[in-house]
């Protein structure tokens, strides 16, 4: 048995309002930048919707994630590494820019400066890859919402599967149809068939917390990685010429914080914790030959983190006593493999995802509620949910490869926990043969539904740190120290690419950690970096309100070769570095 | 003259494709990329891109055989020279030709499809003038053998022992200066296209990812190693916007 640890993340459909806040927050931290305006790191998709990029569960077409050959062993699907090798010169299936869409931006300079006429003037879309005037015509949530569903919804590759194996058909009429979102990032998979396909080795799973990155000082753009990955959560930067992908806010995650998806989220549906499993089993559970049986023998690659057999394997391959304690209040572990409700995201493209979902109940409780039923009692819901086959099909494609039964089951224990809980708070006795008739006991039901209703920020993100005596070799630490360069890319003769990469950290997300984290009150060792969003109400920072006018005029005009630091007027002017801040007016500080 | 082309040049040539392709190594990993066009225009692309590659590869498999391994080789193989010379022609022919057909496409693509002439730099099209003009030459060199030449020149009698010489550090000049004015045009372009290799998006090619082969699928590696790589830039976290695509490249 060799224990590694593992972050993972669930989340729970029914809560999703598709309000796309992960998405904006996600890109406004890791792809607001040139190469990357068709990148969403985290997305949101109608489903039943095409999804971004279209269609990219037709496997037939992307060929992304394992398959099993004659033998009944693993290899990818796109082909083994000899072909692989064949197909660099012009990687034969790739998705083309058409496929996730044309990014715009608006000419707004035109709204100002239009010379003065009859006419408004109009802001017309830029395709922000040519330049040009362009016309928009799909992009990352273009199916919001079901948008356009009667025309496009058979594009769906589900759809189609369902239809093929069933006689009804999903109707997107709009009174006998169902909807929920699926917010997607990469799935930090066990068995990750984009870093299988890096023919440089870029790409690595860390040892510490299996988090996926992508090396980009040894990334050489053949882009395999990008039809490795079945759920296409592999992005070329076109500007730099390398791979990119959902990082899972690492440099946030390393100091304990959850993932800027996570902490934005508005329905607080995302949980964020660890699991323990066991590496040497992980091909062997990929590789079983039922692909309904994946999903089974990927929780049991998942170990109890209270075995006290598991606790010595971990310790044995030094993880750190904390992060076993963590894994033992994992939420995740609890979702997944305890109560069983939170189910991996196409198993069947045999890569062990790392991130979960517990399926929306909502598409069965909704139907109910509109024909007139009680969609609390579980009488009905169990009902329902035999009945209405068309979305546990779906939902059975999505998340079990197409066995409905256990999509079924999951279905019936949230149901039966609606049911169970009502009564408690109607005040009646518990009634706990509603949880047994979903093998479980009251009691465990009732931790259940805390977990899923009412659990408060820490218990939702149980994040160990990393530890103290790898700190110095973190991403984030002296990052802001090192660099106070202007921004935007050197003129280099080797054109936009050259260089060495810039470290990821948000300038902000450092300062807010060190506020957090000091004992001093606020202006002390910010570095010039405080603005309204990460101020905390505690001292006064410099820059960031007007000048109190005092008896000698000085503040304003502090510079570090004046060495502010020494009048000594106000609390905060600690240093050079505070002093340089808001007051010097660089915009390029308070973003 | 002909000291500094064929004594001097060559060296220097060396020195700076060498000490280029480690400083470039050490000083711009970000930058050693293969810079794919694909996700703009793929239908030529995966025309013109394989024909090419796969042609030069050919082509440089024949300079390896024509220029280090010496006719007295092959001969004692029992292989004569007309029967090598023939086969030289002809398998280079058809390589040649087939890389500057793809080329060819290449450029074609490049200048006609809006986004990715925008992506192409001033150095990118330095280094299709040199690589297109050292192809050209070189088959010209083969081409002026097939259909002037009779028999052509025998570049194994000078060129080779001139290349094999260099690398024992006494350079056969005289060898040569013997060769027809084509192959010194080859020959030079050549040398301009090493001196800028390791400054270009050529620099992919040194490494091309045969490790490949023999490491495991899944790559696992700690975070211990891992940050070492950060330096105070901020390339590739250019805003989002057309402004900084214009002023990049005009």
């Amino acid at each position: 048995m060799r224990v590694m640890a593992q972050m993972g993340m669930v989340m729970n459909l029914d809560k999703c309002i598709g309000c796309h806040t992960c998405s904006v927050t996600c890109k406004q931290a890791w792809t607001n930048r040139a190469g990357t305006e068709y990148v969403w790191f985290n997305n949101v998709e109608t489903r039943p919707g095409q999804g971004y990029p279209r269609r990219y569960e037709d496997q037939e077409k992307w060929k992304g994630g394992w398959e099993l050959n004659k033998r009944g062993r693993l290899k990818l699907k796109a082909g083994g590494r000899a072909k692989k090798m064949l197909g660099l010169f012009a990687s034969p299936v790739q998705p083309e820019l058409a496929d996730y869409y044309e990014p715009w931006t608006y000419d707004y300079r035109t709204l100002v400066e239009a010379p003065l006429g009859d006419d408004f003037p109009v802001a017309k879309p830029k395709s922000l890859i040519t330049g040009e005037d362009t016309e928009i015509t799909w992009s990352a949530n273009w199916d919001d919402d079901l948008g356009g569903a009667t025309e496009m919804g058979h594009l769906d590759p589900m759809v189609e599967k369902v239809r093929k194996e069933s006689e009804d058909k999903i109707k997107f009429e709009f009174e006998q149809t169902f909807m929920f979102y699926l917010p997607r990032i990469c799935e930090h998979c066990l068995n990750p068939s984009c870093v299988a396909s890096c023919p440089s080795g870029a790409i690595y799973k860390r040892v510490e917390d299996g988090i996926v990155l992508v090396d980009q000082d040894q990334c050489r753009g053949w882009r395999q990685c990008i039809t490795g990955c079945p759920y296409k959560k592999m992005y070329f930067n076109h500007k730099t010429g390398k791979a990119e992908k959902c990082t899972f806010c690492y440099p946030r995650v390393e100091v304990g914080m959850p993932t800027i998806c996570s902490e934005t989220c508005v329905g607080r549906l995302r949980y964020l914790g660890l699991f323990l499993y066991d590496a040497d089993k992980v091909t062997e559970a990929a590789s079983v030959q039922d692909e309904q049986d994946l999903y089974e023998s990927q929780l049991d690659v998942i170990l109890d983190p209270n075995d006290p057999e598991v606790i010595a394997a971990a310790r044995d391959q030094e993880i750190p006593d904390d992060w076993i304690d963590a894994a033992r209040r994992s939420p995740v572990y609890a979702l997944a493999k305890v109560y069983k409700i939170a189910l991996p995201l196409h198993p069947e493209y045999r890569t062990m995802p790392m991130v979960w979902y517990v399926p929306p109940l909502s598409p069965v409780v909704d139907l109910l509620r509109d024909q007139g039923h009680d969609a609390e009692d579980h009488g009905n819901l169990f009902g329902a949910i035999d009945e209405l086959r068309i979305p546990v099909e779906y939902l059975a494609e999505l998340f079990t490869a197409g066995d409905q039964d256990k999509v079924a089951h999951v279905l019936k224990t949230l149901a039966a926990m609606r049911s169970y809980m009502r009564g408690i708070s109607l005040g009646q006795d518990p009634d706990d043969s509603i949880p047994e008739s979903v093998g479980m006991d009251g009691e465990t039901m009732y931790e259940m539904y805390r977990l899923m209703a009412i659990a408060k920020y820490d218990e939702r993100y149980v994040i160990p740190k990393a530890h103290v005596e790898q700190a110095h070799d973190l991403e984030e630490m002296g990052c802001s120290l090192d660099f106070e360069g202007g921004p935007g890319m050197q003129d280099s003769p080797f054109g936009e690419a050259s260089g060495s990469p810039t470290p990821v950290a948000v300038d902000t997300f450092n300062s807010l950690k060190q506020r957090q984290t000091s004992d001093e009150p606020a202006g002390r060792d910010l570095r010039g970096r405080v603005n309204l969003l990460n101020w905390d109400g505690n001292g006064v920072p410099a820059g960031l309100f007007p000048e109190e006018h005092r008896d000698e005029p000085q503040a304003a005009t502090d510079s570090p070769a004046h060495g502010g630091g020494e009048t000594g007027t106000r609390p905060d002017a600690g240093g050079p570095s505070a002093s340089a801040s808001g007051a010097s007016g660089d915009p390029a500080d308070n973003r | 003259m002909d000291i500094l082309l064929w004594g001097v040049a060559p060296y220097a040539m060396l020195v700076v494709l060498v000490g280029g392709l480690i400083w470039r190594y050490r000083y711009d990993q970000f930058g050693w990329t293969t810079r794919s066009s694909q996700l703009y225009e793929s239908k030529l692309l995966r025309i013109g891109s394989p024909v090419f590659h796969f042609g030069i590869l050919a082509v440089i498999a024949g300079h390896f055989f024509g220029l280090v391994i010496p006719q007295s080789w092959t001969e004692a193989v029992g292989m004569s020279q007309d029967f090598y010379h023939f086969n030289a022609l002809f398998v280079g022919s058809i390589a040649g030709i087939g890389t500057l057909a793809g080329i060819i496409i290449l450029i074609y693509r490049r200048r006609k499809t809006g986004p990715v002439f925008m992506a192409t730099t001033r150095n990118d099209k330095l280094m299709y003038v040199v690589l297109t003009a050292a192809i050209i030459f070189g088959l010209w060199t083969t081409l002026a053998s097939v259909f002037f030449g009779g028999h052509g020149h025998n570049y194994r009698e000078t060129v080779s022992p001139w290349f094999r010489s260099l690398f024992i550090f006494q350079p056969d000049i005289a060898s040569m200066a013997a060769a027809p004015f084509s192959f010194h045009l080859h020959t030079l372009i050549g040398m301009v296209l090493f001196v800028i290799w390791p400054f270009t998006r050529l620099v992919h090619a040194f490494t091309a990812p045969l490790h490949y082969f023999f490491r495991p699928y899944i790559v696992y590696r700690s975070r211990d190693k891992t940050a070492t790589s950060s330096s105070p830039t901020r390339r590739g976290w250019a805003p989002v916007g057309t402004e900084d695509r214009d002023t990049q490249h005009r």
